[in-house]
């Protein structure tokens, strides 16, 4: 070795550096499936010129645990308890989406107290759910404090669960005809008081967030998607509406009553991130309006089930006094009931957009097939089109805001 | 006994709550559809205030392109497609149901094709909706129905090595 080989002044040293041998070849790498930024299990198979994405291959399945294929072994009433696996963040939609389904394939009026009772709570779950996805999606960015508030605000809505269900992830509340049961009394002041603070956690999360410069600038203009094409892709929920698309299945098709709510739909037009986030964040304004409207219709006492022969149980002093409502109940318990041969497809909106149930009944007391049109299923297949082009470190932005449930893609 | 055992029944509900029910969500004008397409058009099925249209395969992707150009039905967003396995025995076997949105009117439509074993082969709604990518990839993953010309007709929810079909109604749910 001579001492005059290693004696290099600094400012020249890229200009010594041997080139790179990659620069001029693509890159592949797989981002998931155990990746924090990926909210779940997803692997993204990434193709990369240098930190631009040429190439994006969503890779799902890593979470399928076959729910419709369980569901037809089921019993009608039972198949509650598996819809609300399926996205966990929203299960009280997605027991609402199935049980709607099954009440227009019987043709049961569920009672306007019971429509009320479901409204509230969707609302509110569409409220945690949003909430999860407000700290996740800041943190994935690179604010990691608003994580905290929302999950300590989230934590507050599923002890409201807790009061009124027992369950606080998977309530399996609602069934076929109304409710399971009613409220208990200590749910509604304990509601309210959530409610009432609510608005002033909220104006935190916006003064946070939403005034940050550094989360405007990695998120505007960001996984751009135009209206066409949003249409095309079939996205729904806040992210078409993101993209200038005013559709919201509670205002086209309203159901459980909610075309007797007033609320708005926030739409903009900017079709990028940001424009997903201020949806977001103005629909979960909406959704505490119609908490607060809701919780006071449900003050009004009323019928939680519809008062029919195979929905709602016998009176445990009637059993117990004729062998026939006896045998009823037995048989309802054990057997379950039959549905009307037929078939339909009942839409609602989910915390992120149109759930969709394909019920098809063969007369059994089990459904013949149940199709879900899951929204996280369809706003996925739209990622590559949303991120080609851009460089990696949006591709984490993006999928931050169409909002993915991972149980929602694979079921 | 009787008022324990509920009162409501289908004869008993007023026409307005019959009304409240069927006025969403809405279903496209079936006589607008009625007249054309007379060759693929099979019959069209009013049930539960849904309308079912049953194509046949023949000139499938041209009746499709018409709902979605036509002025007055305008179906641009192709909501979900789902298959139905009609048992192994059965034949036709698999019933496979496009169920579509139009933003314009607000209406709803479901097209059906039914699908025999042996010749489960369908067109692809690729350069028409490109949400069938997806949907069309977990139909053929799950009932092993294939789409021609479908760009990347690959297994999606299970692994690529899989064998099998697991919504066939053959397939069984345990000890596999």
């Amino acid at each position: 070795m001579q001492a005059k080989e290693i004696v290099i002044p600094t400012s020249s040293i890229s200009m010594l550096r041997k080139p790179d041998p990659l620069s001029d070849t693509l890159m592949t790498i797989s981002l998931g499936p155990q990746h924090p930024s990926t909210h779940g299990v997803l692997r993204l198979e990434l193709v990369l010129d240098g930190e631009t994405v040429v190439k994006a291959i969503p890779d799902i399945g890593y979470l399928h645990t076959g729910i419709e294929k369980t569901m037809e072994k089921e019993r009608w009433q039972q198949v509650v308890t598996i819809t609300c696996r399926a996205d966990y963040l929203n299960s009280m939609g997605n027991d609402l989406g199935y049980c709607l389904a099954v009440e227009k394939l019987m043709g049961v009026d569920v009672p306007k107290r019971a429509q009320d009772l479901r409204v509230l709570f969707t609302e509110l779950n569409r409220l945690s759910s949003h909430l999860v996805w407000f700290g996740t999606h800041a943190m994935d960015i690179g604010a990691m404090t608003a994580f905290f508030y929302a999950f300590t605000e989230r934590e507050r809505i599923l002890d409201l669960y807790e009061c009124a269900t027992g369950a606080r992830l998977h309530q399996s509340y609602f069934i076929i005809g109304g409710c399971r049961w009613d409220i208990p009394a200590t749910f509604v002041p304990l509601c309210e008081e959530f409610l009432r603070g609510f608005p002033k956690f909220l104006d935190e999360c916006k003064r946070l967030v939403t005034g940050n410069r550094i989360f405007q600038r990695r998120t505007q203009g960001v996984g751009v998607m135009k209206r066409d094409e949003a249409i095309s892709w079939g996205l729904s929920g806040p992210t078409i509406r993101g993209s200038g698309v005013n559709w919201d299945v509670r205002k086209a098709e309203p159901y459980s009553g909610y075309e007797t709510y007033d609320f708005k739909v926030p739409v903009y037009d900017t079709c990028d991130v940001w424009a997903r986030y201020m949806v977001r964040m103005d629909e979960m304004e909406e959704s505490w309006k119609m908490c607060v409207d809701a919780l006071k219709r449900v003050r009004e006492p009323g019928e939680f089930i519809a008062n029919h022969p195979k929905l709602k149980l016998p009176e445990r002093d009637l059993m117990k006094q004729h062998i026939d409502v006896m045998i009823h109940h037995f048989l309802l318990a054990s057997e379950g009931f039959t549905v009307p041969i037929g078939e339909v497809y009942q839409s609602i909106e989910s915390a992120r957009g149109e759930l969709g149930f394909h019920v098809v009944s063969d007369g059994a007391e089990r459904p013949y097939r149940v199709h879900m049109r899951t929204p996280s299923f369809v706003n996925l297949s739209a990622l590559p089109a949303m991120v080609e082009g851009s460089l990696i470190a949006d591709v984490v932005a993006v999928i931050g805001s169409i909002d993915i449930v991972l149980g929602d893609v694979d079921r | 006994m009787s008022q324990n055992l509920g009162s409501q029944n289908l004869e008993s509900r007023t026409s307005e709550q019959i009304q409240s029910a069927a006025r969403y969500p809405r279903y496209a004008d079936a006589s607008l559809i009625r007249a054309k397409f007379t060759n693929t058009i099979e019959e069209i099925i009013e049930a539960s205030n849904e309308i079912t249209v049953i194509a046949k395969r023949e000139g499938f992707l041209d009746f499709m392109t018409w709902l979605r150009d036509e002025p007055a039905l305008r179906f641009d967003y192709l909501s979900d497609v789902s298959c139905v396995d009609l048992g192994e025995f059965a034949s036709p076997r698999f019933a496979i149901a496009y169920h579509l949105y139009s933003f314009a009117h607000n209406h709803r439509l479901r097209v059906k094709v039914f699908l025999e074993e042996e010749d489960a082969i369908l067109p692809t709604m690729w350069n028409l909706w490109k949400s069938s990518n997806w949907l069309e990839r977990e139909v053929y993953d799950m009932f092993g129905v294939t789409f021609d010309g479908h760009p990347n007709l690959l297994r999606i929810l299970t692994p690529a090595d899989y064998e099998g079909h697991p919504l066939r109604k053959d397939f069984p749910i345990k000890g596999y």
